[in-house]
């Protein structure tokens, strides 16, 4: 059992930074903590691939010359490390920018209008239990300020 | 290919010609999901006569490149999708946002945008691709979402929170799948995974990727974020978002479970299709109940929507052709009736600025025509014969009678009547009762275009509930028999 952790440890890492993720977006309060735990969530699973890709002695992925055979390459996949999970995962990591992105225009909308960022006094207000709700018109106002995230997709 | 390129464009010239003139960004956005709705017109009648099409993404052959597969399930879907975008881009600016952007607000480039990730969705047939379109099309529904105020900035970021999760979940589970089986191509994983079937990795892929693809299809008790996100959002865009955008999610679902898991998916390893089946059965009881219970009209409408996927996810769980067949047929049922219900809620909300449905009586006599195509979509959706939303739960009650599972047939059955019950109240208000508020007295009919939107939908929910049999055996009944084959 304890091999077995020590040999996997990079998957209890992983579970755990998904686990911490989670309770951050699911259980903080502040908008802005909910959005660090995603940030956290989204990196465990670039930890993930990265992990799988790994080779065990195994080089860049540029095929080398057979030194016995001169014209000839070595081609044993075992020779090399994966590239496709770092591609995925560079692709995976501009996405997340851009949600990260977005969602950071969206709270600085809601920090605007709000001045806070506690979610529970937000939507308190929003459900017309506390007594300042901001006026109506502001939408118009604050307009032109959320469509900083869109360029990113 | 020739389906995403004219979306794509369209985005980037929208942007252009929305920075000249607010007003030429709607024209490039009609041009384009026209254009994009004749080519997948066409690509659905190639490939249902002549067998799929595939693309190979920079010349690489499928394994190793990405390829784009339009086969009979992806042209039907992107018909929907893009009639749909043609339909809600027609409808007038201010009543489908409910204001009017400013110069150089790329609210159209994100309609396309969101348009072009569905469609990417529905195309692609690479694993780690359609993540890329699942995020694409998400990106631009928060912004969209977040256009409808004060209210639809906090649903949109709530969502995103979510819907991010869902789609980190569904990742994990294609890294999975990668792992165990080395390749991203859908049709070549197809081949390899029946060996390791049974391999915990593989079924463990199957439950984040179901439950990833569930959350952004908003199933039930997943649907968390749906009716905010729906109710807040402008009504051309919660038109948009319940007609095709939940359906992507519904998509990747049928496709990944049938088409990539196969054997999978209906051997013994995991209960998912049982899972699918009860949650959707509850889905569709909470969603009704719920709907009853709400008075704006918006709100009303979203949590029919949370009911409406609950079908889909009972026909997906079911897995036998019929129930297949009903869950396909009602994503286009729901796209076109849900759509029409948003925009006439959108037609209603420019006239008379009202949401509250005790409000809304007396609208009958001052906007008939509007009036009449929302009754017609409303007795679609409680499933009244000769309408469309009859006939897909026709085939799933057929469906589950012929598993023998009498629970599915008797909920679906029942659930009709708390359909009628929450449209019931809305017609006794709308076309009974006798106008009560000055704002009622005074209106008339929404602009030509409102009207004609409305008309075309309603139109074709007769048309599809009329033809269904068409539809059913020269598309559908071929792609459910060659899924469950």
């Amino acid at each position: 059992m304890m091999e077995l952790l020590l040999d996997r440890y990079i998957y209890v890492l992983v579970l755990v930074l998904l686990a911490i993720g989670l309770y951050g977006v699911l259980v903080k309060g502040d908008l802005v903590k909910k959005v660090i735990g995603l940030t956290i969530f989204s990196t465990a699973i670039y930890l993930f691939f990265i992990e799988g890709s790994l080779q065990e002695g195994g080089t860049a992925p540029v095929l080398m010359p057979d030194p016995e055979n001169p014209g000839e390459f070595l081609n044993d996949p075992l020779l090399y490390v994966d590239p496709l999970p770092h591609l995925l995962i560079l692709t995976a990591i501009v996405v997340g920018v851009g949600v990260v992105g977005v969602a950071l225009a969206l709270l600085v909308r809601l920090y605007r209008t709000h001045g806070t960022l506690d979610e529970a006094v937000i939507a308190d207000r929003l459900a017309g239990k506390a007594p300042d709700i901001p006026a109506a018109d502001e939408r118009r106002d604050a307009f032109d300020v959320e469509d900083a995230g869109d360029g990113d997709a | 290919m020739m389906m995403l390129l004219p979306l794509l464009f369209g985005a980037v010239i929208a942007v252009l010609a929305g920075l000249w003139r607010s007003a030429a960004a709607q024209v490039v956005a009609v041009i384009t999901t026209a254009s994009a709705l004749v080519a997948s017109v066409i690509g659905l009648v190639t490939v249902v006569a002549d067998g799929p099409i595939s693309y190979e993404l920079g010349g690489w052959p499928p394994p190793i490149g990405i390829e784009y597969v339009l086969d009979p399930l992806s042209a039907y879907l992107a018909v929907i999708i893009a009639l749909i975008g043609l339909l809600v881009t027609i409808y007038p600016v201010e009543a489908a946002f409910d204001l009017r952007p400013r110069k150089g607000v790329p609210l159209y480039p994100l309609v396309l945008l969101l348009l072009t990730g569905l469609m990417g969705v529905v195309l692609s047939g690479d694993l780690f691709h359609l993540f890329v379109f699942l995020e694409i099309y998400a990106i631009s529904t928060y912004g969209l979402v977040s256009l409808g105020g004060d209210r639809g900035v906090f649903a949109a970021l709530r969502y995103l929170l979510l819907g991010t999760i869902g789609s980190g979940l569904y990742l994990l589970g294609v890294g999975f799948l990668y792992f165990s089986t080395g390749t991203l191509n859908m049709a070549d994983m197809a081949t390899q995974l029946p060996a390791i079937a049974d391999s915990p990795t593989v079924l463990g892929a199957m439950a984040l990727i179901v439950i990833g693809l569930a959350l952004k299809m908003a199933l039930f008790p997943l649907h968390v974020w749906l009716p905010d996100a729906h109710s807040y959002s402008p009504p051309g865009v919660a038109a948009l978002l319940a007609a095709v955008q939940v359906k992507a999610g519904a998509y990747g679902l049928i496709r990944i479970l049938f088409d990539v898991f196969g054997p999978a998916y209906t051997g013994e390893g995991l209960p998912v299709s049982v899972a699918l089946t009860y949650f959707g059965l509850a889905g569709i009881v909470v969603g009704s109940v719920l709907a009853i219970r709400q008075t704006d009209i918006k709100r009303m409408l979203a949590y029919s929507t949370v009911a409406q996927l609950g079908y889909i996810g009972v026909g997906i769980g079911l897995a036998t052709p019929l129930a297949l067949v009903g869950a396909l047929l009602h994503v286009l049922n729901h796209a076109v009736m849900k759509s029409g219900l948003f925009l006439v809620a959108g037609g209603i909300i420019q006239r008379t600025g009202l949401k509250s449905i005790p409000r809304f009586s007396g609208l009958g006599m001052r906007m008939p025509l509007t009036m009449t195509g929302f009754a017609i979509m409303g007795l679609s959706m409680a499933g009244v014969p000769p309408t469309a939303g009859f006939f897909s739960k026709f085939y799933l009650v057929w469906g589950a009678i012929e598993l023998g599972n009498w629970l599915v047939a008797i909920v679906v059955v029942s659930s009709s009547l708390l359909t009628v019950v929450y449209f019931l109240r809305l017609f006794e208000r709308i076309f009974v009762a006798e106008p009560t508020e000055e704002l009622v007295a005074d209106a008339t009919e929404p602009s030509p275009r409102v009207v004609g939107t409305v008309a075309v939908l309603a139109a074709s929910v007769l048309a599809i509930g009329l033809f269904n049999v068409v539809i059913v055996r020269e598309i559908l009944m071929p792609i459910a028999e060659r899924m469950l084959g």
